[in-house]
């Protein structure tokens, strides 16, 4: 399904409100360096993808950008304000990473209490006929399954009637069903002109809600741009990948055999360099329903090995 | 159904300076009054202990309790109406600041480790309303708690014959059980306090060590003119002492001192920056 995009210019062109902002943004965690002079700003009706290995900075800039927590050093901004000032939040809504509902709240009392933060929020009813929850809004959250938990995590982002949603991995522990069911009210929000920031390891959920992507590793952003820029960007890093590989013949074996590997697990004799972590998402891109190019069926296993996914629906 | 984002305003062209920028304007941030987070946020308090009834029953019938088991069978206290009154206040307050403390300390502790809460804190929302909306249903289940200490020290103990021809007016119980309840506010911010600085293990210990140290000196346990003259002199520096101090005035108009209420409001102002220096705190390094 296409995406009514209101902004599909190249990054930087925009001239739409910048809603986000974050300006050479540092921020450690003991030694540990999530972020490390990072800059990124989200114009109004982009829906930008945030992409990148486990530990990238990821969480760590949504974080801020939330105002959960303060930068070391460099600035962030939203609408205009600093995120620590609860007023910068009215228009901003939020589906957290991990899975937590207020367990002895029924779904509807979880709505209606998150709605009494906004000005304008959509009724608690029809959102929950939207996300498919009307049948259990007297439930307890904690009677809920995993599945309707994080339903009702995106649909509380939704509740403000936000100008801008961050979503961090909103659809991982879904079914196919499930999934496409977020994915279309998050489509259904941009074409109201809404603005979207996601996090997914899935280049296909990017694809399937994205206009832009950003490309975060090691606390920085390494590629800025459309899905088809940032798809032959790491079409160059295949080839990378196979000179590397060629000369340790042992691990190509691997590589090629039918054992499909374990989704989340990075392959044992990977280690953390962007071009063999830039080929996992070309694999994954490759196999998306959506993907023009074909690559050589030996390049085919990776940690998104298609073998363990569910096929996309007809 | 109605739109999934409000409408936006109008925006500003680019042609003008500074158009890529948005400026906050008064019609987008224009957020529910505080009163309304106020009372949201305690209606989910007060939901979600409710589900739990074993947690507000065991608090609620507590200071009752110990009333029963520790007072009235001492004959010398229940036939005597003034030591009736002091006993019953001394444990009416009692039940409020283990409530207070027992409830924030821990109950705040563990919610931090949930991500729920740091979700909550993604709301648009400053630390003050929730902060409020935790004392308010803290202060209802108190009352719930103080109702049957009145209940039996009326029915068991010489405690009535203060009042009417014994001296004293009936207004001074319903004024006490506010007192009583006011008392409590040194010990909900020390709860805080903890709650926001320790996690839940650390807060089950800290909370346990800080509470019957200071029950036990403030005369909760023991009237103060039992106490040797050493601890009588120190306990006056207490927030538990200045409270039960205040506590058996409202009720019975003696034992109070001169610095009671200075010391009572004193403690107050310095725990309750301490937990709201804890709280601030606590947004910025949720997790290390």
């Amino acid at each position: 399904m296409p995406v009514p995009a209101p902004t599909l210019a190249a990054p930087g062109e925009s001239t739409t409100p910048v809603l986000a902002a974050a300006t050479d943004v540092t921020k450690s965690f003991g030694r540990a360096k999530a972020l490390n002079g990072l800059s990124l700003s989200i114009n109004a009706g982009e829906a930008v993808g945030l992409l990148g290995p486990n530990g990238a900075g990821k969480s760590t800039l949504i974080s801020l950008l939330c105002g959960l927590r303060r930068p070391d050093a460099g600035s962030v901004e939203m609408f205009g304000r600093n995120p620590l000032d609860p007023k910068s939040r009215l228009q901003l809504g939020i589906t957290p990473q991990a899975t937590s509902v207020p367990q002895t709240l029924k779904l509807r009392e979880t709505v209606d209490f998150v709605a009494a933060h906004y000005p304008e929020p959509t009724p608690t009813a029809e959102l929950l006929v939207r996300f498919g929850l009307a049948d259990m809004a007297d439930k307890q959250c904690g009677a809920l399954s995993g599945g309707q938990q994080r339903r009702l995590l995106v649909a509380l982002a939704l509740v403000g009637r936000p100008r801008l949603v961050v979503l961090d991995e909103p659809t991982t522990g879904l079914d196919v069903d499930a999934r496409e069911t977020l994915w279309q009210q998050l489509r259904d929000y941009r074409s109201q002109g809404g603005t979207l920031l996601i996090t997914s390891h899935y280049l296909e959920e990017i694809q399937a809600l994205a206009s832009r992507v950003v490309v975060v590793d090691r606390g920085t952003v390494i590629a800025d741009g459309s899905v088809d820029d940032i798809r032959s960007h790491v079409a160059i890093s295949k080839v990378t990948l196979e000179a590397r590989c060629r000369r340790r013949p042992s691990t190509l074996g691997r590589t090629r055999s039918a054992r499909p590997l374990r989704a989340p697990e990075r392959p044992p004799w990977s280690p953390r360099t962007p071009t063999r972590r830039c080929a996992g998402w070309s694999a994954t891109a490759s196999n998306s329903a959506a993907s023009k190019s074909t690559p050589p069926p030996s390049r085919k296993p990776s940690w998104h090995s298609p073998a363990i996914r569910k096929p996309p629906r007809p | 159904m109605s739109a999934l984002i409000r409408p936006t305003p109008a925006r500003p062209t680019p042609s003008e300076p500074g158009a890529a920028r948005q400026k906050p304007d008064a019609a987008a941030t224009a957020a529910p009054a505080r009163a309304a987070l106020v009372l949201a946020h305690s209606k989910a308090q007060i939901l979600e202990q409710l589900r739990i009834p074993v947690a507000v029953i065991s608090s609620t019938v507590f200071p009752t309790l110990a009333l029963l088991f520790f007072v009235i069978p001492q004959e010398s206290v229940t036939a005597d109406p003034l030591a009736s009154l002091t006993a019953i206040a001394q444990l009416a307050l009692f039940g409020v600041m283990s409530s207070f403390l027992f409830n924030y300390g821990i109950g705040i502790a563990e919610e931090r480790a949930n991500p729920w809460s740091s979700y909550l804190r993604t709301l648009p929302v400053g630390p003050v309303p929730p902060t409020i909306a935790r004392a308010l249903p803290a202060m209802l289940f108190a009352f719930f708690a103080l109702l049957p200490v009145l209940v039996i020290g009326a029915l068991l103990t010489a405690a009535p014959e203060a009042f009417g021809d014994g001296g004293l007016s009936w207004w001074r119980v319903p004024l006490a059980v506010l007192v009583w309840l006011a008392c409590g506010l040194p010990f909900l911010a020390l709860g805080l306090f903890i709650g926001y600085l320790c996690t839940s293990k650390v807060a089950v210990a800290v909370t346990q060590v800080v509470f019957f140290p200071m029950a036990f000196a403030g005369g909760m346990m023991l009237p103060p003119a039992a106490f040797p003259y050493w601890l009588d002199v120190f306990s006056l520096i207490l927030p538990s002492r200045a409270a039960r101090d205040v506590s058996v005035f409202a009720l019975s108009g003696e034992g109070l001192h001169a610095g009671s209420v200075l010391c009572l409001i004193v403690w107050t102002v310095l725990l309750g920056g301490l937990a709201l220096w804890a709280n601030r705190r606590d947004q910025g390094r949720h997790f290390r």
